[in-house]
């Protein structure tokens, strides 16, 4: 049991299902990114963490506590909004102070909390300013700390960058990692964008239309995709498919020319898997092992990297090398063969519920 | 090219601007002048200094002012928590409440306070018994048969009010960003919400308050003394005396509503500036 259980979570709403056998176990302040395209359940489910939303089924735990039907405001769940949600009516500091003035705290507490949670997020000049004299950036700051202020057991953010231009998220989005490493506070972020899971979390969760795809580390969701749908929107894999040939020796036929895997299939002899093969180790002469031949479609010279696509039979594969000036590089309509390692290949799993936080 | 057009554009506006100003100060101007004309060939404030002479002016004007800011309070403590729930969780019912709060105009007064007068007459009785006298019986319930009355009138200027100034801000988010910060409902209404209403609310408060200082048929057949009654019975027998009343009434209401906004304007800044 971890600091935050979700078990078996369900949401329907009167004409869908937003969220399904949704498992996950959280620890102490650990960063979850809840990562997934639109629509596929992520707010929904941070909604039901902070008691916006009521599960259909499932179970919810806070530190071995059933809070599954507790309204929110008794939670003690901080909660960040896209678009800050600042109280107009209020200052800045007013806005922070606001969830201890609510809990009765006297006024010399709420004034020193102000002030460290301004320094916090290095806005101390600005706590008589109203939100509409911030910049987008400056408000998203005060809405993190006004969510602090409470010492929430569980920080909740719901693309807390989607509103803010690019430079800022950049660097918001390390204040905010350097902020919850600082305090240690338990924190799941939502988000669509592959890089802000990758450089933020402690793991990821990937969901694809309500359902939990894949959970594991950044590193492990992007060099070991276990589903087609972790692939294709995480990475830059190539993805085949491929028919088992011999599934104890790994063995397979990809567009009429045979490879071998470093692992044996858990398939029977005969039928299709989806496969991907990773471009960053595919090279032209000292790849490894394996190798696939076929004909060059285009080479694209990006500066530092050399982007070729290569058809095999039906579909088409793309690899980078490295830009050589010794390199002769490959021409259109050339026959070549490539080469890579075993563990180049991956064998992919048609997307469906998995059983995570075991992972 | 598009700066004429532009200046042609602005011409026009500055067109319906001057003709909407002669349309609401013509009648202003012409009582005014007419007020000041009882004395033969001069101008003087003779019609005032009698109006101001009857006791019953200050009276009546003071008895609806009164009802104007009860029923402003009533008002907004029946609009505001309303459409601030239809707001946040059945948004699709919006157009229904919105023709329930439009039936004023559609149903006359008079219609109205004779509804009232049948009902209220008899006593409130459920199967034969009686629970409650007869609301119309003496002038204290009668003044909330009144103010009640008023507050129906109020609907669709006070609905209107409090709807656009809701939808001006983020209703679902700042609930629920204050919700998670610990706050209950009365909390979230008066410190989140209301606040953030005060231009709202008070155009609202302005519109309730020049409907119900004016108002003639409720009180007339309720038998209220209040400055509509007053001002009409004055008309039938006096000439100058109305048009001076009706423009002091028109101040008077104005310095009101300055007083009001005075006195609510409690955090600067305010929701004129969000977002
Ligand atoms: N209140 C609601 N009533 C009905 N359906 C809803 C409601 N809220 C969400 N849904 C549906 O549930 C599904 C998941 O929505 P959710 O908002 O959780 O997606 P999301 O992953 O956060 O997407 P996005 O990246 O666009 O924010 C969607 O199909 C949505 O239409
Ligand atoms: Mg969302």
């Amino acid at each position: 049991m971890g600091f935050l259980d979700l078990e078996n979570i369900q949401k329907k709403f009167a004409t869908s299902t937003a969220v399904e056998n949704f498992n996950l176990s959280v620890e102490r302040g650990e960063f979850v990114s809840f990562l997934g395209p639109s629509g596929c359940g992520k707010t929904t489910t941070l909604r039901m963490i902070a008691g916006f939303e009521l599960p259909t089924a499932g179970i919810i735990r806070l530190e071995g506590v059933d809070i599954s039907n507790r309204p929110p405001n008794k939670r003690n769940v901080g909660m960040v909004f896209q678009s800050y949600a600042l109280f107009p009516n209020m200052t800045v500091a007013d806005n922070i102070a606001f969830g201890l003035q609510v809990s009765g705290k006297s006024k010399e507490q709420k004034s020193k909390r102000v002030e460290e949670m301004l320094r916090l997020i290095h806005l101390p000049q600005l706590g008589a300013r109203y939100p509409y004299q911030l910049s987008g950036g400056q408000q998203q700051r005060v809405a993190l700390a006004r969510a602090l202020a409470i010492q929430p057991q569980v920080l909740l953010l719901d693309e807390p960058l989607s509103a803010l231009d690019a430079k800022i998220r950049v660097s918001l989005r390390h204040e905010i990692r350097s902020i919850q490493q600082h305090l240690g506070i338990t924190t799941i972020y939502v988000t669509h964008d592959q890089e802000e899971a990758m450089s933020l979390s402690d793991r990821i969760v990937v969901m694809s239309e309500g359902r939990m795809e894949q959970v594991g580390t950044p590193f492990e969701i992007y060099n070991f995709p276990r589903t087609q749908f972790v692939a294709s929107f995480v990475g830059t894999l190539n993805q085949l498919q491929a028919r088992v040939l011999d599934p104890a020796g790994g063995k397979l036929e990809l567009e009429g020319q045979t490879v071998h895997i470093a692992k044996a299939i858990d398939k029977m002899a005969g039928e299709t898997v989806a496969v991907a093969l990773r471009p960053e180790m595919i090279g032209l002469d000292d790849g490894g092992e394996e190798q696939l031949s076929g004909t060059v479609e285009d080479s694209t010279f990006l500066g530092s990297i050399v982007r070729t696509r290569l058809r095999l039979r039906d579909s088409v594969i793309s690899f980078d090398v490295f830009n050589n000036p010794n390199l002769s590089l490959p021409r259109r309509d050339d026959k070549i063969t490539v080469k890579f390692p075993r563990d180049a290949v991956l064998i992919l799993q048609s997307s469906g519920a998995i059983h995570a936080g075991t992972e | 090219m598009k700066s004429a057009k532009l200046r042609r554009v602005s011409w026009l506006s500055w067109i319906v601007i001057v003709v909407g100003a002669i349309y609401f100060l013509a009648p202003l101007v012409g009582t005014f002048e007419y007020s000041l004309t009882a004395l033969r060939d001069q101008y003087s404030f003779a019609a005032y200094e009698r109006a101001f002479a009857d006791p019953r002016f200050v009276q009546s004007f003071g008895y609806s002012m009164l009802l104007a800011l009860a029923t402003i309070v009533c008002s907004i403590l029946l609009i505001v928590p309303t459409a601030y729930w239809v707001h946040l969780y059945v948004p699709q019912i919006r157009p229904l409440v919105e023709g329930i709060t439009l039936l004023p105009f559609v149903v006359p007064a008079i219609v109205l306070v004779f509804g009232f007068i049948k009902i209220y007459s008899r006593p409130l009785e459920i199967m034969n018994i009686p629970l409650v006298p007869p609301l119309l019986s003496t002038i204290e319930s009668t003044n909330i048969v009144l103010i009640a009355g008023y507050t129906v009138l109020s609907l669709p200027y006070m609905y209107r009010a409090v709807d656009n100034g809701l939808r001006a801000i983020d209703v679902r988010r700042l609930t629920e960003a204050a919700q998670s910060l610990g706050a209950g409902w009365g909390t979230i209404l008066f410190r989140i919400i209301l606040p953030n209403l005060r231009t709202a609310l008070l155009s609202g408060a302005l519109l309730t308050f020049a409907i119900v200082v004016g108002e003639l048929t409720l009180a007339t057949f309720l038998g209220i003394p209040a400055f509509g009654p007053y001002l009409q019975q004055l008309g039938q027998h006096k000439a100058y005396e109305p048009a001076a009343l009706a423009i002091v009434s028109f101040l008077l209401t104005w310095v009101a509503l300055v007083l009001i906004s005075i006195v609510t304007r409690g955090n600067a800044g305010s929701a004129a500036g969000s977002h």
